[in-house]
């Protein structure tokens, strides 16, 4: 079994936990790999209201401090568009992803 | 310390030795008088485990795989038509890997509406992935709930200690009830790999592609084919500390028989007798009890009636459209046998509670030494019809 | 091996009796099984409790057909049911009566009959009421009596294991059967 931060790879049963427990957090499960759409925030317009920042479903927008606007982080964020849609300056664009 | 106890009360004296920490069920008539006593127990301090009360079987077995993956001894109790409603849970209990312990008294499925005794409800049970005990006396029931976590917490899976209703579960005889303090040195505390803590979180259960899930059910059978030779060790060093041993069978008087009777539960106890009967009267008969029926001991009932002149199996239970299933099973573990393979009579008795007495094996005995062959698959014991 | 089966009354505590029998043998150093019959008692319906008693230990575990002694709780049983049915030839029935065992002449034709005013003693020491008195702790202190099955130190001990409410009454009307049963080895 390859196990590190940043990803486990299992071989096969030999090198496989008996339990269907998960073998780290969340920091192994990078979901976003799900995404089509990719919200990119305009910081020029953005009001830093946070509004999408409480939105989120993922909590995959980060709060750094109250002058700062909200990060997304693209590690997790699954690009549902909520971000976008509730803006209120709509300064939040969902774009295609490059892959 | 002997002890005259019920059935039920050895289960519950078990549950107290092995310092379970949550109890959670709901009661059935044959099994009420385990959690009865399990209650007072908890109630009166004698035991320090969380006892929940919950609203169905269902919620009983998914409390126990709640406190069971937090890392906790675990136990329930149910019988019958309670053990078919938390059947769900019973997958969710094996799959997730955890050593709960729990009794199963065997009572007849309804309708009809009955309490009486067959193996219908646990062997509903056979695929889960539970070990399943089949006890023949009180103090075997006692002895086996102490064994089953000392094999469960080994192997991650679950273990079913089943008595039958009445016939063991109503039945008061002498127990020899060990020291909790012997106990303790036979089976330490639960030390779980990997379990439910909110200082190392992760997610338990979750989806599971195909990638990877055969592979867990590849695992699961792997420990029950270790748990095989796990049950063997532990019950020889069981044997050693308290004086009894246990292992996946029991054979009496086999050695030089050319009949066997295979049988398990309280009807390969009354068996004993009868083979006692009939070999004073000069016939070579033997008897091999199947005390442990997942995992299937193959190779011991191979080993113990391969080459025999006939076998002759008593079901307390029926597999709809097939035959008795201990008989299905025993003749399936010589289809790639290549000795010789002796002639198999499947008996089916005692469905519902009905008494299989020291006549009844008696009489099964003779019908079937007297024939080259049985007539079909599954021969009826008392079926008035 | 002996089989006793007890029978009485839904109440009476025939289940209690055959407990607290089975756990004094055991205290005598024998092998013992008690069980009940199993089904759905009632309060006054006709119970039936079983006793096995062995220098071996015991293997059959199906219910007792022919007891090789028979109690009886209730005489008013001795009307309803063939109490004698499969009891063996020259086994002892043992009768809560105040009558005496030679006024039971049909039973001792094949059997020996003893008994004992279990009622009369479990009244005088205020078990149950009046109306229901419970008996199943008197007759015990005669059947260790007639059987020698233990003695009466050991059925002490089995009856306050078993019948702990009252437990010294209780005794007292064990021992007092002890003393009144009437019986004798002639059949």
């Amino acid at each position: 079994m390859k196990h590190s931060k940043k990803e486990i790879k299992i071989k096969g049963a030999s090198d496989m936990p008996e339990m269907s427990a998960s073998l780290g957090s969340m920091a192994h499960n990078k979901t976003a790999s799900w995404r089509n759409l990719k919200p990119v925030i305009d910081e020029s317009k953005c009001i830093k209201c946070f509004i999408c920042w409480k939105f989120c479903p993922d909590a995959a927008i980060d709060f750094t401090d109250e002058n700062t606007p909200p990060k997304i982080n693209y590690d997790y964020c699954k690009g549902c568009g909520i971000c976008a849609h509730e803006c209120p300056v709509k300064c939040i664009d969902m774009v295609e992803e490059e892959r | 310390m002997k002890k005259v106890i019920l059935g039920d009360h050895a289960v519950s004296y078990g549950a107290l030795l092995s310092r379970v920490q949550t109890i959670a069920a709901y009661p059935i008539t044959p099994q009420t008088l385990i959690i009865e006593r399990l209650s007072e127990m908890t109630a009166n301090g004698e035991s320090n485990a969380i006892f929940t009360k919950v609203e169905s079987e269902h919620s009983a077995m998914a409390s126990t795989v709640g406190s069971s993956a937090s890392g906790a001894r675990a136990f329930t109790a149910t019988s019958s038509q309670g053990l078919a409603l938390m059947h769900e849970m019973l997958h969710w209990a094996a799959g997730a890997r955890l050593p709960i312990v729990m009794a199963n008294v065997n009572r007849a499925m309804a309708p009809g509406w009955t309490i009486w005794t067959d193996q219908n409800d646990s062997l509903s049970a056979r695929d889960t992935g539970w070990m399943q005990i089949y006890c023949q006396n009180n103090q075997e029931v006692l002895d086996s709930i102490i064994l089953g976590y000392k094999v469960s917490e080994q192997v991650n899976l679950p273990t079913m200690v089943i008595l039958d209703a009445f016939f063991l579960s109503h039945t008061a005889e002498g127990v020899d009830i060990p020291d909790i303090k012997e106990v303790d040195k036979f089976l330490p505390p639960y030390k779980p790999e990997i379990k439910m803590d909110i200082n190392d979180p992760r997610s338990f259960g979750a989806l599971t592609s195909p990638d990877v899930y055969m592979e867990f059910r590849y695992k699961m059978q792997e420990s029950m084919d270790k748990a095989k030779e796990v049950i063997t060790r532990e019950g020889k060093e069981f044997g050693k500390m308290f004086g009894r041993k246990y292992g996946l069978v029991e054979e009496y008087r086999t050695e030089d028989a050319d009949t066997i009777l295979v049988a398990s539960a309280t009807v390969a106890s009354t068996a004993r007798a009868v083979i006692d009967e009939m070999r004073e009267a000069g016939q070579k008969v033997g008897l091999l009890r199947i005390r442990v029926f997942r995992p299937f001991p193959t190779e011991e009932i191979v080993r113990v009636i391969g080459g025999k002149k006939k076998v002759i199996v008593i079901d307390r239970n029926i597999s709809f459209g097939k035959t008795g299933i201990f008989f299905d099973e025993v003749k399936g573990a010589f289809y790639n046998y290549t000795g010789n393979k002796p002639p198999m009579f499947g008996y089916i008795a005692g469905l519902g509670g009905r008494d299989v007495t020291p006549k009844v094996i008696r009489e099964i005995m003779d019908d079937a030494i007297k024939k080259d062959k049985p007539e079909s698959e599954i021969l009826w014991k008392g079926v008035k019809l | 091996m002996i089989e006793i089966l007890i029978h009485g009354r839904g109440g009476q505590g025939a289940v209690k009796a055959s407990l607290a029998l089975a756990s004094a043998a055991s205290k005598a150093g024998k092998y013992v099984q008690s069980f009940p019959e199993f089904g759905v008692e009632r309060r006054g319906a006709p119970v039936k409790a079983f006793t096995r008693i062995s220098d071996e230990p015991i293997v059959v575990r199906s219910k007792i057909y022919d007891p090789d002694h028979v109690i009886v709780l209730d005489p008013t049983l001795l009307h309803t049911i063939d109490i004698t049915k499969g009891l063996k030839d020259g086994g002892w029935i043992i009768i809560n009566t105040e009558k005496s065992p030679d006024s039971f002449t049909e039973f001792k034709k094949r059997f020996k009959v003893a008994t004992v005013n279990a009622t009369k003693i479990a009244v005088d020491n205020r078990l149950g009421s009046k109306v229901a008195p419970i008996v199943n702790t008197a007759i015990l202190g005669a059947i260790i009596r007639v059987l020698d099955v233990a003695t009466k130190k050991e059925l002490a001990e089995g009856i306050k294991e078993f019948v702990p409410i009252k437990a010294e009454a209780n005794v007292k009307a064990a021992n007092e059967a002890y003393d009144l049963v009437k019986f004798s080895e002639e059949a």
